[in-house]
């Protein structure tokens, strides 16, 4: 396979150009938007590498396939914390805690002293949870700059104009649902927090029948906190009800977050086919590379890895869908 | 099987489209449990669902928009006007709810917006409690549909109270009566048919189940028996033993 060029930086583009860079190969990376930033969905991402935990909605083979994205994100150059994910539930909401837990492996129940143990400022408001110690997490900011940083310095840049040449591969995310009619957007919202005056070390779920959140820490007294999720594309607006919502189980976790400053609301629309899986697409001379959903970071390894594969060898990926039209 | 404002559908289930793991599983589900009849928010989903419009409409049954999460007359009012520009249909399952954590109807606003809805030609399939002052406030607001609770929603209880469903069975013979929310196992969808109610609406006892398309077909089939049980008259319950064989006449062994 001589030439390659891969449409759009975000989470999905920048994976297949790394690995397409590790097969040695040096593909064209166009991006009219320029380096990794807002427009991309993966801006916006959580960064859990928590495929134990995604189990509680998503199949398992989500599970199988995300395995290995801690180890894949920290070869590349990505800092991975690994202190594993804390799942709590209000005592009121103590069923869903028992749902979680018959959904998922890989977990433990911890009691209200183990859960001090491990987030010491959680002392006393928590009486039960699961610990998903294998899990970790990532700053998706940092990660996508980093795996931008390390093309450049093989010599692959961000074109930001230009057309592409070779076989294409289009990783343009919910734009490319012009020619991929049955993508559709899955709206999130999150926001970010500065709070010095708590200190969490590990991602925290907090389970609610309404609104089941997340925040991660990024270091630095600095939360991100997210995510809804509705079955809408637009509006890139977060709304009111769910900054409150997000707001309101962040104090539930622990009332310290009611003196963060708000650092940033963003909202944002992941691309997903209907069965929220990832796929890849060939369609004459394109590649395209689609539907990462809510698994981003945990997926776009995996997915990368197929592209490449392809690519270079012509291996039938797993999640590849031929259109014949 | 059951009609409301006229129109038969196709089963008696009524089934949600809400908190499935993907819109694929909740297709299948459809398919599975057979379902005459699809609700789904409007609100919460905001106009601009698009796609995930498209994809309910994919499932080729009837649409019942509803007005999940509106706290206010005037909310519920918006919302359903909404709800038949964007699905074409003067069906609207009327929710207003009094408090956010046990979704309690408020049933004050739920009969003044049902009479507003009912004068504008809407089809109101109100959401109710087993009140049976207020299923007949509802009836004079112009509705044709009561749709009592079993229990909070997504709760999965059953029904709390099956004495009150069944005096709102025998107090209003023939209005198309729906269980609607708390149901959680099919057993408690089997009571509801049991009790002769006309449909069952539910979505998270399905959709939350470690196998959805499974459970909708347990629902489905649950449903089905139920439905069959009312019909067949069934036997009043009794404190004392009643042999089903004759002992008169029977052979001595012994």
């Amino acid at each position: 396979m001589s030439e390659v060029s891969i449409l759009g930086a975000g989470v999905m583009g920048l994976t297949i150009a790394t690995e397409l860079a590790a097969r040695g190969l040096k593909p064209r990376l166009i991006d009219p938007a320029g380096k990794p930033g807002a427009h991309a969905c993966s801006w916006r991402a959580g960064g859990m590498l928590a495929p134990w935990c995604e189990a509680e909605s998503a199949e398992p083979v989500v599970v199988r396939l995300g395995i290995d994205a801690a180890d894949w994100w920290q070869r590349n150059g990505a800092e991975v914390t690994h202190r594993g994910t804390l799942v709590l539930a209000p005592s009121r909401d103590r069923v869903d805690l028992d749902r979680f837990a018959r959904m998922t492996k890989e977990h433990r129940l911890v009691s209200g002293e183990d859960i001090s143990a491990l987030e010491p400022e959680l002392q006393g408001r928590f009486q039960r949870g699961l610990f998903f110690e294998r899990e970790s997490h990532l700053n998706p900011r940092a990660a996508l700059q980093t795996l931008r940083d390390r093309l450049a310095e093989r010599g692959i840049g961000i074109e930001t104009e230009g057309t592409p040449s070779g076989l294409t591969v289009d990783a343009r995310g919910l734009s490319a649902k012009d020619e991929l009619s049955d993508l559709r957007g899955v709206r999130g919202e999150m926001l970010v927090l500065r709070c010095p005056e708590v200190t969490l070390t590990r991602t925290v779920r907090m389970l609610h029948p309404r609104i089941p959140l997340y925040i991660v820490p990024r270091g630095e007294g600095i939360y991100m906190i997210g995510a809804t999720m509705l079955e809408t594309g637009g509006k890139y607006r977060v709304t009111a009800r769910s900054a409150v919502e997000m707001l309101s189980a962040a104090y539930t976790l622990h009332p310290g977050f009611a003196e963060a400053e708000i650092l940033e609301l963003g909202a944002d629309a992941r691309p997903a086919f209907p069965d929220n899986l990832p796929r890849l697409r060939r369609r004459g001379n394109t590649l395209y590379a689609n539907g990462l959903y809510r698994h981003g970071y945990l997926l776009s390894p995996a997915v990368a890895r197929m592209a490449a594969d392809y690519i270079t060898n012509g291996t039938r990926p797993e999640f590849m869908d031929e259109d014949h039209t | 099987m059951p009609v409301f404002y006229g129109t038969e559908v196709e089963s008696p289930l009524m089934l949600g489209t809400a908190l499935y793991p993907s819109p694929a599983i909740m297709a299948e589900a459809f398919r599975a449990s057979r379902a005459g009849i699809a609700t789904v928010s409007l609100r919460r989903e905001g106009g601009a669902g698009q796609d995930f419009h498209a994809l309910i409409k994919g499932l080729n049954i009837p649409v019942l928009p509803n007005t999940a999460g509106c706290h206010s007359v005037r909310e519920a009012v918006t919302t359903a006007q909404m709800a038949r520009e964007l699905f074409g249909t003067p069906w609207i399952k009327l929710e207003v709810i009094r408090d956010d954590d046990t979704l309690c109807p408020d049933v004050i606003a739920l009969v003044e917006a049902a009479r507003i809805l009912a004068e504008d030609g809407f089809q109101v399939f109100p959401y109710c409690t087993e009140d049976l002052s207020v299923c007949g406030r509802l009836l004079d607001a112009g509705c044709e549909v009561l749709m009592p609770w079993g229990a909070p929603i997504g709760s999965g209880r059953g029904l709390n109270n099956p004495y009150g469903l069944r005096s709102v069975r025998a107090h209003f013979p023939e209005v198309a009566l729906v269980v609607d929310a708390g149901i959680g196992l099919p057993s408690h969808a089997a009571q509801a048919m049991e009790l002769g109610y006309d449909a069952v609406l539910l979505n998270t006892a399905v959709a939350k189940a470690g196998d959805p398309v499974a459970m909708a077909r347990a629902m489905a089939l649950a449903i089905e028996a139920g439905q069959l049980a009312h019909a067949a008259n069934p036997i009043e319950a009794r404190d004392m033993a009643a042999p089903s064989t004759p002992l008169f006449g029977m052979a001595v062994l012994g």
